[in-house]
Order: C-alpha cells, then structure tokens, then sequence
C-alpha cells in the first residue's frame, strides 16, 4: 500500500535517518521498534512531510502509484488525514482543551469537505462510538478535561480513523497510559486494521507491544533499519546483533543474590492520607479524596520491596509520606523500629532516607555542576565533610561514571547517565533505604538493563533497603524481593515476588498481570545462549 | 553561541544613546541647563542649538540630557524597589502555594491592581508634595504586584520538579530552596520583565511630570517639557516634538530590548523558532 525506498534524512547537516526502505501492506499492522533516537519518529514525520526546518530528504514514498515526497504542500494536506491519520504519544496534549470532543472529530470532516457541520457531527459520533465511547456516558459536548487519559486517547483514534485514512500512524500511543488501558488501547486499534482494512504504522520502544500486535516488524538503530520481516520470525530468529542486544535487555534479570536481614527498616503502620476537593455548594463541606487508606507493610535491611499499580492509585502520596513530604492523617511511619518519619523530622533521620525519581530531565538543578548537585545531601550533616570532595568522586565512580564528571553540568549527560547521577547523589550519605520512584520507566531498554544491574550491585555491597515503585511489572519481578499491589489507595494483595506472579490472588493482580504485553515464551525459546547487554 | 536577535541589539544601542547622554550630562552639556537666556529664546533647531531653545531660551538638548538623567533615575530605583519587594513576596506565596499566606499575598496584589496607578499617584503627592522622590514611591508601589506575579507563575512550575522535590528530601527548607534553586532558574523572567517596566517607569514618570507631580523645577524632566510646550505648541512646535520623541525612543528601545532578551533567554521560545 506504502512503500519508503531509499529515504535519508539530514537535520541542518545532521544526519538523522539512512536509506530507510519498508513496505507496509493493505490491512497490516507494520512495527518500527528502536530506542529513542533511532529515527522511528522522523520516519513517520518524514511520511507525512511534517518535517522541521532545515531537512534535507531523499528518496521516495509511493502510495496507489503517487509519490508523497514529489507532492506539494497543498496536495499534501489534502492527504494529511484523509488518506493518512495520526495519533501521539500524549493524549492530555494531543486534544483541543477549550473544544468539545464532537468538534475536535468533526474539525477533520468540515476542513476536507467531506460533510456539512449537521453530518460532520452524525459522523462523529458514529466514529467515538466505535472507538468505545458510547453516547450515553459520553455526549458529544463532552471537554477533554472531563475524560481520562485512556478516553483522550480514543478520542484521537476517533478523529483520526473520521475520514476512513488508509494508514493510520500510531507513535507510541499506548506509552503514556496505564497498561490495563494500553491493553484496550491496542485492542481497540487492531480491531480496526481487522475490520476496516486500513494499515497500521506502530511506532514503539516496546518489544512486548509489537509481539502482541504487529504482523511485520521492522527494528531501527541510529536511522537504519537493521533487520525486519514477519514478527514471529524476527523474534525467533534475531539475526542482527543489535536485534539480540535489545532482547536481551528488554527480559534481562541483573543476577541478584538477596540477603534479606531482620532489621526492620521501614514501618508503615495504617497510614492514612486524603485531600479536601473542590467545594461542591457554597457552604456544604468540601468532599475529600482519599488517596491513601490504611496502608501497613514492613520493609527489612537489604531487602528490595516492589510496590505496583496504576495511575491515581495513591502510589506517589504513599511515596511522598515514606519520604517525609507529607502530613498523615492517621498512623505512622517509623525509621529503624522507633523514630517516626514526619516534615519535622531531624536532618539526622532524614540522612537515613533518599530517593531517585524517573524524570532523568527533572531531577536536577539545569544550573548546578555534578559535584554541587551529587553533594545536596550533605546539608542534611551538621557540617560538610572534610573529605566532601573524596565522597563525590568515588559517588561518580561507584555508579560507573568518572570522578572528573563532577565538574560538568547536568545538559551534558545522557538521560542513563543523569540517573547514574542520581544514584550518585542518593548514595553520597551511605543511606539505608531508597526510594526508587519509577527510577528506571524513562529509560531505553539496554540503559534500563544497566541500571538494574547497578542497582543489585550497590544493594549487595551497601546493604540496604529499596522500595522500588514502579508501573511495569516485568521490571519489578526482575529486581525485588517481595511485592505489594496497590489500588484505590489500599494494597490489595502482597507477598514474595515469584509467588504473586506465578499465583495471583486478588483479580485486579490478575487484571494487570493479564494486560502487561508479553513476547510469547516459546518465541524466546532457543535463543537462550545470547550474550546479555 | 547562537544569533542575537535584531529587536535585542537594536533595542540596546537605542537604550545606549539615552543611557551615555544621561551619564555624559553629569560632566558636560552644550550649555548650563538653568542658564536662561531670553535673548534666544524660542529658537528652532540650528547648528548653535541643535535642538533649539525654549521660551526662557534654555538649550533643549541640554535640557533632553539632564532629563534622561531624572527619568532613568527615577525608572530604576522605582523598578528596583517593585522587585525588592515583590520578587520575595512572590516566592514566599509559591513557597506556600494554596495556603492562607499565598491567598493573602495574592489577593493584596489584586488589591493594588484595582487602584488605579496616577490616581494614587496624585494622593501621595497631595499628602507628601509633589517630588522625585515620591514619583519613585508611587510608581515602585505599582510594580511590586507586577513582579510577585510574574515570580509566582514561574516559582510554582518549578516547585513541581523533581529536584526541588530531591532538596526538601535533603533537608532543606522552603526558604533556602528558593533562594538557591528557585531564583537563579526565574532570572531570565525577572530580568525580561524588569526591562518592560522600566521603559513603564520612564513613561509614568513623564506622566507625573506632566501633571507636575514628578520632579519640581529646575530639575529638567521629559514631562514636564512637554507640558511646558503645550501651549506653545502652535509656534513652537520642536518644543514638544523633541522631549516626545525622547519619550517614544527611549521607551521603544527599552520594550525591543526586553523582547528580544526575552528570544534568547526563554528557551520555550527558544525551541519554537
């Protein structure tokens, strides 16, 4: 149906992407796997000619006989959601916040001509009915903000399926989503390659997703696509080296040998966290949100404690709490069996406490050295260290990075890096328990595999706890000890990581396990003497 | 680095110009600026005086001078005062954002929006006299709310990072973060905004002047020339061109500056050229 020869790509004489050649057939789903940066996103820019300013692009794209890349700008639009539709990573961006979801679906059909407004609107509503999104629950008058992430999304499969396009373009669009919503997400979008013949283009970091959806799959480094063909045969085979390395990372297990001692250092006993909402009526009481509800566990000394769930399930309170950062309503959380962890709490308890976040971008002062940021800690000393300069270098060296790094600044380091940065700067107090707060979600596969390495080397030669919260289940099989599910502000089931997996008790773990996108087991099979990252 | 903007270096040299004159009246000007001579009085624009003299026969380019000096003066300590006051006052209310110190800080700010600038103007001078020194209070009062909004909007974005988040987990309280985290990443605010209200300064000050609350004679000040000039208007016309197109440059400059500093220090702007 679409069929890219030869397209190269340079950025203001950067070269970006290398004799790309791919055929996506009538009423298939094509996977374009590879890590960011690789070019997966230009490719699909390239295709609908939207690219920045200063690219310079050769080669051709021919559809039904016409080539895109020979088009101009106006015959282009002309193309642009009639015959080719769109769908982004980030849904609570993607849609217009002061249009109405009708509009916003029915925009597509006015601007091609394709209806007058009074039929635009039929349309459209016939189009989010078929995205799921029934009329009952969700007239057409609806606003953005009055929908979940999940619901946005359809949303923008209805605007961009409005004209019946031939080939939809979906750029990570299951990423930014819960993955019991991803899985209905990647239902929803098979279900219309399946029954209205058009092709699918998936653009996806994520293996797993491809494994579950696409028919043919293509796999893209630094702006080449190395290996592609069928998606079972690829994954079976993996003839590129790179193909293999990015398997490997993506199932990789750091080899962990826990010695979980009795000390208990973390206590949380009944917590209680809830918020006052927007007053409804003028005098009536304001309704509350409960985001935490008589949450309890134990974490021991050297011990590795998953915590899973999905957005809005009191995950980040809960986190914010066990670091300090909050006021609890009822209950407590204790430091080493007696003292309670408080926003008063003395900066010598605090020192016992650190946490790395996921934003590797987020994380650090943009105007601070390394040196100045891996040392913040410090202020919670009485003073700072004599050897302050010493304990920064061997942070840096400890976490794989060079003692001389601590006088750059943070722009230029790699986002794997950054959180090496970040591990650094936990460690510098020698606490005894972390907090990992979706430490390793914004990462690419094989990063992913190394700080997970990272991570269980630094546990077996310091000693201390992790609380690993985390959305993606495969990573917290691969690194903890024990773990909790949480939902609605409560933990709904606990206990030893294998155990859970291999047996899940509560129908919301068997909800999550059954959504998480998994490669077939027997496509992994014999393959296993493949080298790790 | 990367191209300077034409709206910053042209804006700039034409700040430059009134800023040299101002520092060069302090040695030097073409005649004394109180020495009257009736004699050339009213005199149009000539080789002798370029810009000519006005109805005491005082050399107007003198006068421009030594009233660049008043309005700059006037323009900085004012601004200077609006962000003393308010760039704390605004880190304090996004330190404690939704709490009842933020609401009263806001709503204070609200409070002095809702008055109108000269009037208020008008009521200090009328209780303290009509001075440069309470032009600059008037008109620093009216730009405190100005700057703690503009530092709360840019504090609260940041607040919700993760490194502030990584600082409190150090230990560090509100004050300190914003003083060693907050502050140096809303610079690049401060400094675009704190040129928009200085070339607002300059303008309120020859507004004063003009209504004859600003500097009081013989301090030589844009507003009041002008509204010297106005009823000579008719036969006397540079009398008023000249301290007005002072008046529009300078404040035009100082708005070009303060665009383009705001293309090159804002990144958003930044990515989406």
């Amino acid at each position: 149906m679409i069929t890219v020869e030869n397209l190269s790509l340079d950025i203001h004489a950067t070269p970006i992407l290398r004799d790309v050649s791919f055929v996506i057939e009538q009423g298939k789903v094509f996977g374009l796997v590879g890590e960011s940066g690789s070019g997966k996103s230009m490719t699909s820019l390239a295709l609908m000619k939207l690219l920045p300013e200063g690219s310079l692009r050769s080669g051709s794209a021919m559809m039904d006989g016409r080539d895109l890349f020979a088009l101009d700008e106006a015959a282009m639009c002309r193309i642009r959601g009639n015959e080719i539709g769109m769908i982004f990573q980030e849904p609570m961006t993607a849609l217009n916040p002061v249009q109405t979801i009708g509009d916003q679906v029915a925009e597509t059909l006015i601007i091609h001509g394709a209806a007058t407004r009074r039929e635009a609107m039929k349309l459209a509503r016939e189009k989010l009915d078929r995205v799921g999104l029934d009329g009952a629950r969700f007239p057409l008058d609806r606003y953005p903000h009055e929908l979940s992430g999940g619901q946005r999304q359809r949303v923008c499969i209805a605007m961009a399926i409005a004209l019946r396009p031939r080939l939809l373009i979906a750029d990570e669009p299951s990423t930014a989503l819960d993955v019991t919503t991803q899985a209905q997400i990647l239902t929803l979008l098979k279900g219309l390659v399946d029954e209205e013949g058009m092709s699918l283009l998936l653009i996806t970091h994520d293996l797993a997703v491809v494994a579950g959806v696409a028919d043919h799959v293509a796999v893209m480094q630094e702006g080449r696509i190395v290996e592609q063909g069928p998606t079972e045969a690829l994954f079976r085979t993996r003839a590129h080296e790179y193909t293999q390395r990015l398997f490997a990372a993506s199932s990789h297990r750091p080899a962990r040998e826990p010695t979980v001692q009795d000390e208990v250092l973390l206590q949380v006993d009944s917590v209680h966290r809830s918020y006052a909402l927007p007053r409804r009526s003028l005098f009536g009481p304001s309704p509350r949100l409960e985001a935490v509800r008589g949450v309890s566990f134990t974490l021991r000394r050297g011990e590795s404690l998953g915590l899973v769930g999905e957005s809005g399930c009191g995950k980040s309170t809960l986190t914010r709490a066990i670091l300090g950062l909050e006021v609890l309503q009822a209950g407590n959380i204790r430091l080493y069996g007696q003292k309670e962890i408080s926003p008063r709490m003395p900066n010598a308890l605090r020192a016992g406490l650190q946490v790395v976040f996921q934003d590797p971008y987020g994380s650090f002062n943009p105007r601070w050295k390394v040196s100045h940021l891996v040392s913040e800690p410090f202020h919670l000393m009485p003073r700072t260290p004599a050897d302050a300069r010493e304990r920064i270098s061997e942070a840096l060296s400890e976490v794989g990075l060079r003692p001389s790094d601590a006088d750059k600044y943070i722009h230029e380091f790699s986002g794997g890096q950054r959180q090496r940065i970040a591990i650094a700067r936990a460690l510098i107090n020698r606490p005894d328990l972390i907090v990992l707060d979706e430490a390793v979600s914004a990462l690419d596969v094989r990063v992913r595999a190394q700080i997970l390495d990272l991570l269980a080397r630094l546990q077996e030669s310091h000693q201390m706890g992790y609380l690993f919260i985390s959305h993606d289940l495969h990573v917290v099989r691969a690194i903890t000890d024990r773990v909790m599910v949480m939902k609605a502000g409560e933990i709904v089931e606990a206990g030893e990581t294998e155990a859970v997996f291999a047996d899940p008790r509560h129908p919301y773990t068997r909800e999550l396990l059954a959504a998480t996108p998994t490669i077939p087991a027997h496509w992994i099979e014999g393959n296993r003497n493949e080298t790790l990252v | 680095m990367k191209r300077i903007p034409f709206t910053l270096w042209a804006g700039a040299a034409l700040s430059a110009v009134f800023a040299l004159a101002a520092l060069l009246s302090f040695v030097w000007t073409p005649y004394p600026v109180e020495g009257m001579t009736i004699a050339s009085r009213l005199q149009p624009p000539s080789t002798a005086h370029w810009f000519g003299t006005d109805h005491f026969g005082r050399d107007i380019l003198s006068m421009i001078m030594v009233g660049a000096r008043t309005s700059i003066a006037v323009a900085v300590i004012a601004v200077g005062m609006g962000m003393a006051l308010g760039v704390p006052l605004g880190l304090l209310a996004a330190a404690n954002r939704g709490g009842l110190i933020d609401e009263i800080i806001m709503r204070g700010n609200d409070l002095i929006f809702a008055f109108p600038a000269l009037v208020i103007a008008i009521l200090i001078t009328a209780v303290f006299g009509p001075s440069a020194v309470n032009a600059i209070i008037a008109i620093g009062i009216f730009n405190t709310p100005v700057f703690a909004r503009v530092t709360r909007g840019g504090a609260l974005s940041l607040w919700t990072l993760d490194y502030i988040r990584a600082a409190e987990v150090a230990g560090k309280r509100k004050v300190r973060i914003s003083i060693e985290h907050i502050l140096p990443n809303i610079a690049n605010l401060l400094i675009v905004q704190g040129t928009i209200q200085f070339s607002l300064g300059i303008l309120a000050e020859a507004a004063l002047s003009y209504v004859g609350l600003g500097a009081q004679p013989p301090i030589p000040s844009w507003g009041r020339m002008l509204a010297e000039a106005q009823t000579m208007i008719s036969f006397a016309p540079h009398m008023a061109i000249i301290p007005g197109l002072a008046i529009v440059l300078t404040v035009l400059g100082l708005n070009l500056m303060g665009d383009g500093l705001r293309d090159v220090l804002d990144p958003r702007l930044r990515r989406a050229r």
